[in-house]
């Protein structure tokens, strides 16, 4: 009996809705879509990634991407989820759709392809295609322009360290958002035997001899820039004895949102500077 | 927890521990169906069972939006809550009696290890799975390989501690602290394989949930932990003659033998079955059947009930803390029951130092 009402009001929620105007956002990136398509008054809830621009702090949040509480999502009463590649769980998602409650995954990646796609994602989700269209061509040609910018540069061996935790250098390899944005200003990232973010052997960091160190600033980050350049392996690199550090916030440097134009112009300039 | 406050059971005519026993149990069970409704009551959500009961006997129609919240998302996770804290509580104390340690737990069978590893194999190499197997199992993947890995552990620990039909405790102990040795370094592996997402997913699957509980769950998970709840009454007297060491118990007619292998396999089928569903939940195992020596005694006749009813309704009451205290985020349950349990085991302890035995 209740299997078939929810299967009627599943079947119900299928059929081009009327726009919904509740709406919860998982995804620092598809939150800050959300707000440059002008959308965000719709927003009645996010995640705990989601924390730009600054209004949507005031937003109740709904915890952890990939730990959504049904109970809690259900109880902003939102008629429309938008959600990243990843969040769930898949009970939580399963439940929702018993709700009759919409659930749009935003496709991921991290090249200039993948932006322009979550931004159309974002407004078709949202009924807003022409408003989609219109950012994600002028995101396009701001990100053409960066990178034109760009690959005037010197292209230094850059390595992204997530974390000098405990003395050992967590830097990220090939297919993650900092490789792509490392690419996107004209760089070279130092690591690319692995993918994913690994640990690394302090022989492995002075033998990928990176040029500069990347890593997010952090709202009262423990590691100081000294404690990350004095660190053993890393002062052997170049960029140890250049002091080579570039800090940047975390979701507008791996974000792959509206901003990433900007960031990757931040980049490739702070790259410059600390390469000369 | 009102069990507590009898500081020692004075044994007069009419008041001895029995009586004291059969008290506590009626008390735990209005406790559990307290916290029941109260866990039905409240939540993120602001839907009220009384209104929608209200609704469906005067047959107006009830809002998807309620009906879900209370069928499909809390009265599972309320029958789940019971399960697993009777199931980990009465293993818990099944255990202690047969080891006659007071640290033991479910974990001492290998159990706990062995469900990590599956859990951690599942979340990690689950991708590499035929298409065909993966679209079939579903989310399902995880509990069913943790389960899997708990019974493996244990059947492998059983086998090497029996020696011509005998098992022996103690190189069950110390197989166990082998063997987990073993399975932590291949999750060890596994761990320094996993990408950032599974990283997190393992870190929540260790800090335990009840936030996943489906009926389809429910339905695979509750037989093994049932089971369990209805066979520990059984053991109660062997674990009591047990007390006594193990050659003293064969001389009074306890099949000795028989009673570890039942012991041993429920205990590792429901802790199995409730560690697959619930991911790691700690110290419920440990503290529950502690406290209730601590009220009434070493009787297991009286122990093993007591414990099932007290770990049910702990587990329900952090499960509600878990899902109201930072709403509408939850907080895992691993972390209430620890942050909850630690403090006041602790308090206990101080006030009863000296008395404590098994």
């Amino acid at each position: 009996m209740i299997r078939a009402l929810a299967l009627i009001a599943v079947l119900a929620g299928a059929l081009p809705a009327v726009a919904s105007d509740r709406i919860v956002s998982v995804g620092g990136a598809v939150t800050e879509i959300v707000h440059a398509l002008g959308e965000g008054h719709r927003l009645v809830g996010r995640d705990t990634t989601s924390t730009y621009p600054q209004a949507v702090r005031d937003l109740p949040g709904v915890g952890y991407a990939r730990r959504l509480s049904p109970e809690g999502l259900l109880s902003v009463n939102p008629d429309l989820i938008l959600a990243e590649q990843g969040a769930g769980p898949p009970e939580t998602v399963d439940l929702l759709r018993t709700a009759a409650i919409p659930f749009v995954t935003i496709p991921d990646g991290h090249d200039r392809a993948a932006v322009l796609a979550k931004i159309e994602a974002v407004a078709a989700a949202l009924g807003v295609p022409d408003k989609g269209a219109a950012l994600a061509a002028e995101v396009g040609a701001a990100l053409d322009a960066a990178a034109a910018e760009a690959a005037g540069g010197a292209g230094p061996k850059v390595m992204f360290v997530m974390s000098v935790q405990g003395g050992r250098v967590l830097a990220a390899g090939r297919n993650t958002a900092a490789d792509g944005i490392i690419r996107l200003a004209g760089g070279e990232n130092a690591i690319s035997e692995f993918e994913a973010y690994k640990p690394l052997t302090d022989e492995a960091v002075t033998l990928a001899a990176p040029e500069v160190i990347l890593m997010m600033a952090r709202e009262g980050a423990a590691d100081g820039a000294d404690q990350v350049l004095d660190h053993p392996a890393i002062r052997t690199t170049p960029a140890g004895r250049a002091r080579a550090l570039v800090r940047m916030d975390g979701l507008f440097l791996l974000g792959f949102g509206p901003r990433t134009a900007d960031a990757v112009r931040e980049l490739s300039a702070a790259l410059a500077r600390a390469g000369s | 927890m009102v069990a507590i406050s009898p500081d020692s059971a004075p044994t007069v005519q009419g008041w001895d521990r029995g009586t004291q026993a059969r008290r506590v149990t009626l008390l735990l069970v209005v406790a559990l169906g307290v916290v029941s409704v109260f866990s039905l009551t409240v939540g993120a959500a602001g839907t009220s069972p009384w209104a929608v009961l209200a609704d469906m006997i005067a047959g107006r129609e009830v809002a998807l939006a309620d009906r879900v919240v209370l069928f499909e998302i809390r009265l599972p996770r309320l029958v789940l809550g019971a399960l697993v804290g009777a199931a980990l509580a009465v293993s818990g104390a099944v255990m202690q009696g047969l080891f006659r340690n007071p640290l033991a737990d479910p974990g001492l069978v290998g159990v706990s290890a062995g469900a990590g590893l599956g859990a951690i194999t599942a979340i990690v190499l689950g991708g590499l799975l035929p298409a065909g197997l993966a679209a079939a199992l579903g989310y399902y993947a995880v509990p069913v390989a943790a389960f899997l890995g708990g019974w493996a552990a244990t059947l492998v620990l059983y086998g090497i501690a029996t020696r011509r039909g005998r098992t022996s405790v103690a190189t069950m102990l110390l197989g166990g602290i082998a063997l987990g040795a073993l399975t932590g370094a291949l999750s060890g592996i596994l761990v320094y394989m996993a990408d950032d997402a599974q990283l997190r997913d393992l870190t929540f699957w260790g800090l335990g949930s009840l936030a996943g509980a489906t009926w389809a769950k429910l339905a695979a998970a509750a037989p093994l932990m049932v089971l369990a709840l209805v066979a520990a009454p059984m053991l109660a007297r062997g674990l009591n003659g047990l007390a006594l060491g193990e050659a003293a118990a064969f001389h009074i007619g306890i099949p000795v033998q028989r009673l570890k292998a039942v012991a041993i396999l429920t205990v590792a089928g429901a802790t199995g079955a409730a560690v697959a569903v619930s991911g790691g939940i700690g110290f419920v195992g440990i503290v529950v059947p502690h406290l209730l020596r601590l009220a009434t005694g070493p009787d297991h006749r009286y122990l093993l009930v007591n414990s099932a009813l007290l770990g049910a309704a702990l587990l329900i009451l952090a499960d509600v803390i878990s899902r109201i205290v930072i709403a509408p985020a939850e907080l895992p349950i691993g972390i209430v029951t620890a942050v909850l349990g630690g403090p006041f085991f602790l308090w206990i302890l101080l006030r009863k130092r000296g008395v404590l035995d098994l």
